[in-house]
């Protein structure tokens, strides 16, 4: 009994940290898509042209605008409707699960990433971008030599808020048949009705997870902060504290 | 929890109305029968138009009370309290799709049963799916169902997908995301009869992962389950149970 009971533990916990790994894949990936559209995006939000502005601007007021389950949904059951994308060169990637959470994640946090890009480049002082142009830079330069890498580093708090969001948001997965952590833990209790234990194990693993990313971007924070704009810390904590 | 609710009450009112018994006349069914049912389970108890019970439970109920020549009285109570309600002695047997379980065996007796809730694959039409060889094959089910529990058991070479609702694994079986469905046959018999069932057809045996559907008695009106198993008896051997069937499937659920 008890050796079947411990038996029975580690396959729970070999499965949880399964879902674990899947968790960790989707979040990252769409970190990874997502934000690769972002700069774009934000770019043309900011544009002079109302042609460029106009289409960035629906797409984010789409995706923030709806729910993420909605937009889950609408990749994975909506698109197999049509016969024509059951038929096309894309149904490889699209009959997947897998790919499906990753490009309306990935389509999801994209609209996020932008606005706060966005924000970061609106609170670049005038005065720098001036003096780029006072000193000959080419608009596509000032954007990328002073702009943007300001716009990263004033963005990075924010953005660090939107990834642990997105990882919470990727137990939306579970919906679509994805055994990622959320999706192992309703399995696993629907197995043996241990609703409190397994939610609990679950949800000590993904606060394990949002510690690491934020270590990680507070990491970067440091990295890229500019001499003499170090991070102020709190008096008295040192650093490396835990939640510092 | 439903299930739970309903045993706590149960085991509370049998406490308290164990002295509260109707009298019954020899040979032991009372006259008339008092069915219980619930009204919200079609096709199987369901209250029509007028305000009349009917269904497939109904059907059985009305056939039995024929063979037993008493008078059937039928009273539709909720689910939460159908169980509580034959211990307060309020009808004498519930005729409801009530699923034989051991949590209910403990307050109550079960009739054999009056059909079986078979779980099937349902497949492609002609598309060569074969139960025998699940292997490399994906198939779909809900998430904490006996069905989902028979595949994690012995479909070990099969990619199992689960799925919240049903109706999201009908779409992925028909995005052909899925080689077949693993479920309830009466619940797929319905969907099949549906336009986006069309293309699709049961394959294979239907498998009897429980104990079926029983007639819920007290515990000590053993006679009457006795007689009640009897009159099912004879109801399936001379072709009444069969015709009652017809009428809600074309196929048989015993």
């Amino acid at each position: 009994m008890m050796a079947a009971l411990h038996g029975m533990a580690a396959e729970s916990t070999a499965q949880l940290l399964a879902g674990a790994w899947l968790t960790m894949q989707l979040t990252a990936l769409a970190m990874l898509v997502g934000t690769t559209l972002a700069f774009p995006l934000a770019l043309m939000r900011t544009s002079r042209h109302g042609w460029l502005r106009a289409p960035a601007y629906g797409y984010v007021f789409f995706f923030r605008g709806t729910p993420l389950l909605v937009q889950i949904f609408l990749v994975y059951y909506g698109l197999a409707q049509f016969e024509a994308i059951r038929d096309g060169f894309l149904w490889p990637v699209l009959s997947e699960a897998y790919w499906c959470a990753i490009i309306a994640f990935s389509l999801n946090t994209a609209a996020y990433t932008a606005e706060i890009l966005r924000g970061g480049m609106m609170a670049v002082p005038l005065g720098e971008r001036e003096a780029a142009r006072a000193l000959g830079f080419s608009r596509w330069q000032e954007i990328r030599l002073i702009v943007l890498p300001r716009a990263v580093r004033q963005a990075l708090p924010a953005y660090g808020n939107e990834v642990i969001l997105m990882l919470k948001g990727s137990a939306l997965a579970s919906t679509i048949t994805l055994l990622e952590l959320t999706g192992v833990a309703r399995t696993l209790i629907a197995r043996t009705y241990l609703a409190v234990e397994f939610f609990a194990l679950a949800g000590l693993i993904y606060l394990l997870l949002t510690l690491l990313i934020v270590r990680g971007v507070r990491l970067l924070e440091r990295r890229w902060a500019l001499p003499g704009q170090a991070i102020e810390t709190v008096p008295g904590t040192r650093h490396g504290d835990l939640l510092a | 929890m439903k299930g739970l609710i309903a045993f706590l009450m149960a085991a509370f009112i049998a406490g308290l109305l164990s002295n509260a018994r109707v009298a019954y006349a020899e040979p032991g069914v009372p006259n008339p029968l008092r069915i219980g049912s619930e009204g919200y389970y079609p096709p199987f108890n369901f209250v029509d138009q007028s305000g009349q019970l009917k269904g497939f439970d109904i059907d059985i109920a009305m056939a039995l009370c024929e063979r037993l020549k008493v008078e059937c009285k039928l009273l539709a109570q909720d689910w939460d309290g159908i169980i509580p309600a034959l211990l307060a002695g309020k009808y004498d047997a519930i005729v409801a799709s009530m699923s034989i379980t051991d949590e209910r065996k403990k307050v109550v007796s079960f009739t054999d049963k009056y059909y079986s809730n078979k779980v099937r694959f349902v497949a492609a039409k002609g598309g060569g799916f074969d139960p025998g060889k699940l292997d490399g094959k994906t198939i779909g089910t809900q998430r904490a169902t006996i069905a989902a529990n028979w595949l994690a058991k012995n479909a070990g070479g099969a990619k199992v997908k689960l799925y919240d609702k049903q109706t999201d694994a009908y779409l992925d079986l028909a995005a052909r995301r899925l080689d077949a469905i693993f479920a309830d046959g009466l619940v797929l018999h319905e969907w099949l009869k549906t336009k986006a069932g069309a293309g699709f057809e049961m394959v294979g045996d239907a498998y009897e992962l429980d104990e079926g559907i029983g007639i819920a008695v007290r515990k000590e009106d053993n006679v009457l389950r006795q007689r009640l198993n009897a009159a099912l008896a004879a109801m399936l051997a001379d072709g009444t149970y069969a015709t009652i069937n017809a009428r809600y499937f074309p196929f048989s659920i015993y």
